[in-house]
């Protein structure tokens, strides 16, 4: 590697940070049912998960010589784009995940991509038939599916299991969430590990430091993997609490269903030829686990500043990566004022979550009592208020805030019993 | 455009019938289970719930394995 320039190697350890943010962004979509029903300790959940990601990294050699599915063109793509899009990305999943909410980190990605590519090379460049096809109708319909498989599953296992003793249901349970987690985790690690793989190996063949359709080099898929372990053993204790605690209130025989759901849409998705986002599915099964179970309720103010996070996703990503990718046109400076801006608003996002830490000590507490922070305030003002007899019906079933608006305007409101 | 709509439906089908399968399986086995404790504490024959039991928990774990391969191919 003796061409290894500047920009390359930039661009490495900016999609090395992407798959940090990565693995702890998504801690949640394969611990959060596990951590809040109590089914492992925090801190062995995390550790786990990690193993299985850095396993899953290693299982499969098939890597994605693809990183956004056809949605632009990639011929002749530069490094520089590819950085601009990661700047775009890591930046949402940090926002997203300051706020505590879950959200596709392959979204950002590929929002970061369409937005870098738009400024490069215009409009033209994204398939926007694409966008529809794999972005749009798999974001609406993974949840749906994972959360009316979820719902039934659910229904079931209490039906089912309504005259079990307590130590039976109790061990059988916690063995069933581990199993199914742990599928997740080990799929996570496959598919997302391999997703940096693509775009180090995408990076270093623009650069030319790698012959076009060869193989990931050994560093590459080690570094990745390890990578995307750390990050997931850091653990985003935001999202796993918004997850496991905010959605709804999961009982074991509930946690077990949505995570066994999650992992079976995942599995079949992907085998299947119609990807889904694990965050999505993970969301939405543990939605339908909270309606299956009798007098189970979603807290649809949390929902929806969820689904609110992920309308944003793409084109919040997009923004960011357009504007890096017109500095970083400017020439090397402009290169690194982006890079200085990267790590400087990401020490600050930092800095602003030390205000309240959310860590494995508190990870179970009640997440309703998040701190209205910019970015909340923000997506609440964004989110459509209810209609007036949605508001009613919500205000009858639900303890809590009928809306986002109004839980950020009035603090006080009373936060339901958890 | 192309959506795809067949890969769709059998993704929400097989999903579907997968995961009420599998929980229901599940659950039969921690029926199972319980049914070997009451039967041992009236001093019954354990053998038919255990069997049970631990057929349901087979298919399962059978059902992960498959996981694993899916993630490996």
């Amino acid at each position: 590697m003796e061409n290894f320039s500047l920009i390359l190697a930039i661009v490495v350890v900016t999609a090395l940070a992407f798959d940090f943010t990565n693995g702890f962004h998504d801690t949640a979509n394969a611990m959060a049912t596990t951590i809040s029903t109590g089914a492992m300790k925090p801190k062995v959940a995390v550790a786990m998960s990690a193993v299985l990601n850095l396993v899953g990294a290693f299982l499969s050699i098939e890597v994605a010589n693809t990183i956004s599915k056809g949605l632009v063109d990639e011929s002749g793509i530069q490094p520089e784009v590819i950085f601009a899009a990661l700047v775009g990305a890591i930046l949402w999943n940090l926002v997203t995940w300051l706020v505590g909410l879950p959200s596709s980190s392959s979204h950002a990605l590929m929002g970061g991509l369409i937005g870098a590519t738009i400024a490069s090379a215009g409009l033209g460049a994204v398939h926007g038939d694409v966008l529809v096809t794999k972005v749009l109708i798999p974001a609406v319909a993974a949840p749906l599916v994972a959360g009316v498989a979820a719902m039934f599953a659910t229904r079931l296992t209490y039906k089912l299991g309504q005259h079990t003793s307590e130590k039976a249901s109790g061990k059988g349970y916690r063995a069933g969430q581990i199993a199914s987690a742990g599928l997740v985790s080990l799929a996570h690690g496959t598919n997302d590990a391999q997703k940096t793989m693509g775009i180090i190996t995408l990076a270093l063949v623009a650069g030319g430091t790698l012959a076009p359709d060869s193989d990931p080099p050994v560093w590459v898929i080690v570094s990745a993997g390890i990578a995307i372990a750390l990050g997931t053993y850091l653990g985003g204790w935001r999202i796993i609490r918004t997850m496991g605690k905010g959605l709804t209130d999961l009982q074991p025989q509930q946690g077990f269903a949505a995570q066994t759901s999650a992992a079976t849409v995942i599995l079949a998705s992907s085998h299947l030829g119609f990807s889904l986002s694990t965050t999505h599915s993970v969301s939405g099964a543990v939605m339908g686990a909270g309606l299956g179970r009798k007098g189970g309720v979603v807290r649809w103010s949390t929902a929806t500043r969820m689904f609110v996070a992920w309308g944003l996703t793409l084109p919040a990503a997009a923004l960011v990566a357009a504007l890096a990718e017109w500095v970083t046109a400017f020439g090397t400076w402009g290169t690194a004022a982006v890079a200085v801006f990267l790590v400087g608003s990401s020490a600050a996002i930092w800095v602003v979550s030390r205000r309240e830490v959310v860590d494995h000590t508190n990870v179970n507490d009640a997440a309703t009592d998040e701190p209205a922070g910019v970015v909340t305030t923000a997506m609440a003002a964004v989110a459509p208020p209810p209609a007036g007899a949605a508001a009613e019906d919500l205000a009858a079933t639900i303890p809590a805030p009928a809306a986002a608006t109004e839980a950020t305007a009035n603090p006080s409101a009373p936060t339901p019993a958890v | 455009m192309h959506i795809d709509w067949a890969a769709l439906g059998s993704v929400f089908g097989v999903s579907l019938v997968v995961t009420v399968a599998l929980v229901g399986l599940f659950t039969l086995g921690i029926v199972g289970l319980s049914k070997r404790e009451e039967a041992s504490t009236r001093g019954d024959s354990v053998a038919l719930a255990t069997t049970g039991a631990y057929m349901c928990f087979a298919l399962c774990a059978a059902a992960v394995a498959y996981g694993i391969s899916l993630i490996m191919a």
